[in-house]
């Protein structure tokens, strides 16, 4: 298996010399394979860090954005005798991923930052600044696949370790984003990548996973409170989708649609959160049965390798990251705005529809693309 | 790739081969501690003597001036926090100019109360007396001016000015850690009470400074201990570093005009190829300077991305001081010469050493005109894209 990963070359690469790759060195366990792993094809590497939070109480072991883990970076990237320059981003991700995380909860949605941190940070900003630096293409530790069609076009496709799979917060990406990154993880499973890690005594080799929030070092309620000071903090009423009122129980913004758990309130019987109501400070919740949509609106709708604007098309959506997936159609709406809008109809009821979240639409294996969830139908 | 050019001496410089055979004997063989007083302990001490006399020379001080310390910047931090020691209030007087060791810890005695005065130097790098003599108060307890600025390698009327403090009897401390090896310095002439050099920007090891004290000047010890260095810095001796240190100052003392002079050269032909580059700006080129600094601004560039490219491309050379880079942030000390904060970040800073070559700069300077242009055209795109949409 090792044998053939590392002489996998991936789509669209051809015998020309090949350009500076920059790897987005985390300090983790998968950024640092994907470094070892483009250094072994021979081809010239960069390794560059971003310091993304820069706040020393969130500095701490086993979190992406520590100042403690971009010292990891700089020693896997010693080990493998890579050139490596840590990149001051702070600005960048406080804009395009904290603000609107912030503002997500404040607005009584359950942001995904990751997505954004995706689109706008790595593939974005990160690929300006590696531009800058003399790179002709970027690579991630991501659990995905670039494939290029018959069409000429790139696509997005689901990793070999479907446990690992990330292409869900990839679904945002172009063309020209999809041109210029390499992926080298897709093809392996996690049990490879820590194996490849040992046998070249990476020092990262035993290192966790990080699958919390990167910048968010207690709770979202704490983070929510400590980054607007000012917001008011008062119980949010909760109640019965009949109307009864269940008592007072905690800020609004600590609810998300679907939640089940640690509700504040008492009921007689299992209750999950199905509308969370900024502008009444209301929590409404009911029955799973009540959770359930047939489908939902969205907007910044995006197709990959585009799509027929006229009609409907046919996906698999999962409207959350660990959703299984569930046959839909998706249609483009005439919207004013022009934000992408579009409705989407599941084959049976889905319950958990959460607005601030993505449906992304899948076809096999391969990422059509997706949109960010207005609301449920 | 051919071996990496190293074009950045004023952050560090290799260890002088002579030097290091001269510490060889103490990293293996020879040990002792200098306090102690069995034949182990006298041969340390003597060697330790011998560097302070040597390193005496070099800054033209007697032995007995000198204290031995681990760092430029804990020299200068201790004789900050001893002008002060134990007193409230009080006044002191430093330039844009100095070193962090000298900012940071004049920070620290701010919040402590301390009335700080920060003088700003003209646009050519250098602090005017007369603006030094006029921030002079009653209670002015310290002044700190360094020989010459790391960044821009520009040198301080620092003799006039101690003669201004000395007539006041304000005392001044010298921080001469970019100056030793490259500039002739004779504390007793230049007429300052506190004068500091380190080794390892000279060619020698890391982890060896020496303060000198002039004889009567106030010291208030910073590290407490052991009498070791006349009672002014506790601790054991690290006596191969101070070996070095000493051996450093040695060959400086004896080779100062020939390193002037091959460093002048190199630099003004460094500097001649610059002048062929599009949009280069030159600082502080006709102001008193080092012989081996050169900083330059690329109007429209960002100095750290050409400065990971020209990495990249096998040539070290930085954007300024080393402790501040990993944040893009303008040298204070440019923006305080009144550089745009644009320029000031479009600026890098190339200083040679004694074995830099002619070929090492003829290589140097068409690969920095390639990744300037490269930059150049980069920078170009976004901009017309703003304007297209």
């Amino acid at each position: 298996m090792t044998a053939e990963v590392q002489t996998a070359v991936p789509a669209g690469e051809s015998a020309v010399p090949a350009p500076l790759t920059a790897v987005a060195m985390s300090g983790g366990l998968d950024s640092s394979v994907a470094a070892l792993l483009l250094e072994r094809r021979g081809t010239p590497v960069v390794g560059l860090s971003m310091l993304l939070w820069d706040r020393s109480q969130q500095v701490r072991h086993g979190r992406c954005c520590g100042s403690l883990d971009l010292g990891d970076a700089r020693r896997v990237a010693e080990q493998l005798g890579l050139p490596h320059y840590t990149l001051r981003m702070d600005g960048e991700f406080r804009r395009h991923v904290v603000d609107p995380f912030v503002d997500g909860y404040v607005g009584g949605r359950t942001p995904s930052p990751c997505i954004s941190c995706n689109t706008e940070i790595k593939f974005e900003a990160f690929w300006e600044r590696a531009r800058r630096l003399g790179a002709g293409r970027i690579a991630t530790g991501h659990y995905a696949r670039i494939r290029r069609g018959t069409g000429g076009l790139y696509e997005l496709h689901r990793a070999v370790d479907e446990s690992k799979d990330q292409s869900y917060f990839l679904f945002e990406l172009n063309q020209e984003q999809l041109e210029r990154a390499l992926f080298p993880l897709g093809e392996l499973t996690k049990t490879e990548v820590r194996e490849l890690a040992r046998e070249a005594g990476l020092a990262v080799a035993e290192k966790g996973e990080s699958m919390e929030i990167c910048f968010v070092d207690r709770g979202v309620r704490e983070f929510i409170e400590s980054e607007r000071p000012d917001l008011p903090r008062r119980p949010a009423q909760v109640s019965a989708s009949d109307g009864e009122e269940l008592g007072a129980g905690a800020p609004y913004y600590r609810y998300t649609v679907g939640q089940r758990r640690g509700l504040g309130v008492a009921a007689g019987r299992r209750l999950y959160v199905l509308d969370v109501q900024p502008e009444d400070n209301r929590i409404v919740v009911g029955g799973r049965d009540e959770l359930l949509a047939p489908g939902l609106i969205g907007r910044g709708l995006h197709w990959i390798a585009g799509a027929a604007a006229d009609r409907a098309v046919e996906v698999d959506v999962r409207i959350r990251s660990r959703h299984p997936g569930v046959r839909a159609t998706v249609e483009s709406l005439p919207a004013a705005d022009g934000a992408g809008a579009c409705e989407v109809r599941f084959s049976e009821p889905q319950a958990g529809v959460a607005p601030g979240q993505a449906a992304v639409f899948y076809r096999g294996s391969q990422v059509l693309g997706g949109c960010w969830i207005e609301r449920a139908l | 790739m051919p071996a990496p050019v190293y074009l950045d001496h004023n952050a560090t410089t290799p260890l002088d081969p002579r030097v290091a055979e001269a510490m060889k004997p103490w990293l293996g063989g020879l040990h002792g501690n200098p306090s102690s007083v069995h034949s182990f302990g006298r041969t340390a001490r003597a060697a330790v003597e011998e560097a302070r006399e040597q390193v005496a020379e070099l800054v033209g001080g007697i032995s007995p001036e000198i204290v031995f310390t681990a760092s430029g910047t804990e020299a200068n931090n201790a004789v900050l926090l001893s002008a002060f020691a134990g007193k409230g209030g009080g006044h002191l007087v430093i330039s844009e100019l100095e070193h962090p060791s000298i900012q940071a810890a004049a920070d620290r005695l701010e919040g402590l109360g301390v009335e700080v005065t920060r003088l700003c130097p003209g646009v050519d790098g250098v602090v005017s007396v007369d603006s030094l003599v006029a921030a002079l108060r009653p209670d002015t307890r310290l002044v700190c001016l360094m020989l010459a600025n790391n960044e821009l390698g520009t040198v301080q009327p620092v003799a006039e000015a101690a003669a201004a403090c000395r007539a006041r009897g304000v005392p001044l401390l010298c921080d001469a850690v970019q100056a030793a090896g490259k500039l002739a310095i004779d504390a007793g002439a230049l007429g300052v009470d506190y004068l500091v050099v380190a080794a390892h920007k000279f060619n020698g090891p890391v982890g060896a400074a020496a303060l000198r004290i002039r004889e009567g000047a106030g010291f208030e010890p910073l590290i407490l201990g052991g009498g070791q260095e006349r009672r002014r810095r506790a601790g054991t001796e690290n006596v191969a570093a101070l070996v070095g240190f000493g051996a450093c100052a040695a060959l400086a003392s004896q080779e100062l005009d020939e390193r002037i002079e091959r460093l002048g050269d190199l630099r003004d032909g460094l500097e001649a190829g610059l002048s062929g580059l599009p949009d280069a700006r030159l600082h502080c080129a006709s102001s008193p300077r080092l012989p081996h600094v050169t900083h330059v601004a690329f109007p429209g560039l960002i100095g750290e991305e050409l400065v990971v490219r020209l990495d990249l491309a096998g040539f070290a050379v930085s954007t300024g001081a080393a402790c501040a880079s990993g944040v893009v942030e303008p040298s204070r000390a440019l923006l305080a010469m009144g550089v745009p904060a644009a320029e000031a970040l479009a600026s890098i800073r190339v200083s040679l050493g004694t074995t830099n070559d002619e070929a090492e700069i003829a290589r140097f300077l068409p690969v920095l005109a390639a990744e300037v242009e490269a930059l150049r055209s980069l920078s170009a795109e976004p901009a017309a894209r703003a304007v297209a949409g």
